[in-house]
């Protein structure tokens, strides 16, 4: 191990434009971007294209066409291998399923409804193409409800497996949680599948929701998604993404507020080996005021080509007074020839806000940290597991299932026993 | 002073050390002797820049210092051939002066971590925690500290008590304590000494203490001091020397030390005819 190989960054305060100079007081001015593997140079923007502190607002459809066939430098595909997306862009229409098998408690409805059922007329429209071709091609959807002011004596489990890749599955979910509701939603992805999956949250007022999206695919498979989250008024989302397997998996989180008092949490951790693309896009919308929002996501990369993109956009809208919002990812870069793409956005429209911030940082393993751990006789290998176990139990312990943690951390762990290497780079003496 | 029938010895000789490569890299220890013999404790005093924490890492095997010449042997076996952590289940300890944070890993998994890689073995379960409560206690530890992340967010003291417990539950036979005195207040310091006193007392390890100040002598009585300055020992003594340089400074020292680097540079320069 040598200094040189440290290569954390913590750029300094961006934000965006269109934020004046009596723009909110950030509470927390820790910002930046940061890309490490290979040199990404212009690989961030901020404030969208308009500088002019009106920023465009974001387009919307129902009709696949109206987005038009994405070549891969559109803003919301330039980080996306159009390549290996490409089955799911076609939208080829499918007949094909995930398997499920499903944990619900007392209390708990799972039905269907129509494509022309007035639910799915209300739901946030899709934010891109492959959104769009998502509500289009699954006719219907599969709806969750927890009555209102339930309380689930264990989560709602969703297990979806695929059973091979020869055809696209198009699925789209619902998940309404009534007023006061606490209940607690877990989505298994598991073996091969070309998948594309929407999932709504309706969140109401007063509920307490927390929806987990464990990422298990087996390596082949494909992943698109749009998870649309609408926050009652005095309600709490929070949102958990694990995504660790696959080829390619690329997950869009909205989040927007039906009233004020809101809080929106949005959690994640990815694991990227040789060769899987791993994206995560968020876009928390305030608009209504006094709502929160906190964002954490944290990765780790290893191996040729391993690549991973967040995207963490947040609008703070005029009439979203007392916002506070906070968002931050962290990247761990494990060997070389990973590349980790890290884009906060932050876009301020009011000064009456709580708090805004947003941070982002990308690195290699900290040789202080392992210098400190092995000083106290803990070998490099067991040293490096502490690391990387600690940087993602952060994260995985806000799911709030031991069994589930317990199931993540260790396929964490199970990754890093594989890593490449790990006997070629002893602490040495100096 | 006790000297234990079976005691350990760590001996350095004639230690160079050089931090950065090539062009840059510069000369920070030039030629250090020292023998730290269990039971003994020995201060090492120098003004700021002298290399005294350089002397510790490089025993520890910080990455950054490069060593250029000279030995360490601990009871005869090469400290310089081992990885860090050897160098640690071989019974080295180094108290650092600025512990690192280690996020998501607790005080209590590392402590255990750590004491089952000293030990060879996992200790048992009930009375290890009754060992790390009891020395916590000692340290007047809060034992909801145990719960934390390994030096996240601790204050200048809660660190030091930190490296202190550690050096306890290890059990070292050589503890190097880099500076622990800085940053302390009364309170802590005396804390923290009485935790280094106990171990003492036990007499199976040599202490190295390094400071800059007389201040932590008042509760942690030296055997043997030495001046260090410019990158090796210039001076020796007891306990009394300590006193010397707490009313007269390093001012002396560093002139003579400057003096003597002229002296060498300038027959460096004179060229043959």
């Amino acid at each position: 191990m040598s200094a040189e190989n440290t290569t954390t960054t913590l750029a300094g305060e961006l934000f965006a434009p269109g934020v004046g100079t009596q723009a909110g007081p950030p509470t927390t001015p820790a910002a930046g971007t940061g890309t490490a593997g290979e040199a990404t140079p212009g690989a961030h923007s901020h404030g969208g294209p308009a500088p002019t502190g009106s920023p465009a607002e974001r387009f919307t459809s129902t009709d696949p066409e109206a987005f038009g066939a994405p070549t891969g430098r559109e803003e919301e595909w330039r980080f996306t291998p159009m390549r290996r997306i490409r089955p799911l862009l076609d939208g080829a229409p499918s007949d094909a399923h995930l398997q499920w098998d499903t944990d619900l408690p007392d209390g708990v409805e799972l039905t269907s409804v129509e494509a022309d059922d007035p639910l799915l007329k209300g739901l946030p429209e899709p934010v891109d193409r492959l959104a769009a071709l998502t509500r289009a091609r699954s006719g219907g959807a599969a709806v969750v409800r927890v009555p209102a002011e339930a309380r689930l004596d264990r989560p709602v489990t969703l297990r979806l497996s695929g059973t091979g890749a020869e055809e696209v599955v198009w699925g789209q979910l619902v998940v309404e949680v009534g007023a006061f509701a606490e209940a607690t939603v877990v989505l298994d992805h598991a073996g091969l599948a070309r998948y594309s999956g929407g999932v709504a949250v309706l969140v109401g007022d007063g509920a307490q929701v927390t929806l987990v999206a464990a990422q298990e695919w087996a390596r082949g498979s494909v992943h698109g998604g749009q998870f649309d989250a609408v926050v009652g008024r005095d309600a709490t989302f929070r949102q958990v993404v694990v995504t660790l397997g696959g080829d390619l998996v690329r997950l869009v989180s909205n989040v927007q507020y039906a009233g004020p008092g809101g809080t929106a949490e949005l959690f994640g951790v990815y694991f990227a080996d040789e060769t899987q693309h791993q994206e995560h896009r968020l876009w928390v919308d305030h608009a209504v005021p006094n709502c929160t929002s906190n964002v954490l996501y944290k990765g780790a990369l290893q191996g040729e080509d391993a690549h991973t993109v967040w995207i963490g956009d947040v609008r703070i809208r005029p009439t979203a007074t007392g916002t506070s919002t906070y968002e931050l990812n962290r990247n761990l870069v494990l060997t070389d020839g990973a590349r980790a793409d890290s884009v906060p956005n932050l876009e301020i429209e009011t000064g009456e806000i709580v708090g805004a911030g947003h941070a982002s940082a990308t690195g290699r393993f900290d040789d202080e940290q392992l210098f400190y751990l092995c000083s106290r006789g803990i070998d490099a290998e067991t040293a490096r597991r502490l690391v990387v176990r600690g940087f993602f139990a952060d994260v995985v312990q806000h799911i709030g299932i031991p069994e589930l943690q317990d199931r993540l951390m260790g396929s964490i762990e199970a990754r890093l026993g594989g890593l490449p290497g790990l006997d070629d780079q002893p602490v040495e003496p100096a | 002073m006790t000297t234990p029938q079976n005691g350990s010895v760590l001996e350095i000789r004639d230690l160079h050390v050089t931090v950065g490569e090539g062009d840059d890299a510069k000369e920070i220890l030039r030629g250090v002797d020292l023998t730290v013999r269990a039971g003994e404790t020995h201060a090492i005093m120098g003004p700021n820049g002298s290399g005294k924490s350089t002397l510790a890492y490089s025993i520890a095997g910080h990455p950054k210092y490069t060593i250029t010449g000279g030995t360490v042997t601990l009871d005869g076996e090469d400290v310089l051939a081992m990885t860090v952590d050897e160098r640690a289940r071989a019974g080295l300890f180094l108290a650092m002066q600025y512990p690192v944070e280690v996020p998501g890993v607790s005080v209590s998994n590392f402590l255990r971590t750590a004491a089952t890689a000293v030990k060879g073995e996992a200790p048992k379960l009930r009375t290890w925690v009754k060992d790390v409560k009891a020395e916590m206690a000692g340290l007047e530890m809060d034992p909801a500290f145990a719960e934390r992340n390994v030096n996240e967010g601790f204050s200048g003291g809660e660190k030091k008590r930190h490296e202190i417990l550690q050096m306890r539950l290890l059990k070292p036979r050589i503890a190097i304590l880099d500076e622990t005195d800085s940053g302390l207040d009364v309170d802590a310091l005396r804390v923290v000494s009485e935790g280094v006193n106990r171990t003492r007392a036990e007499g199976e390890v040599g202490v190295l203490l390094i400071t800059h100040y007389t201040r932590i002598l008042r509760y942690i009585k030296p055997d043997f001091v030495h001046v260090f300055v410019a990158g090796r020992v210039v001076e020796e003594g007891g306990p009394e020397l300590a006193e010397k340089l707490e009313n007269e400074g390093y001012a002396a020292y560093v002139k003579d030390s400057n003096e003597q680097a002229s002296a060498e540079k300038a027959a460096a320069e004179v060229v043959p005819s």
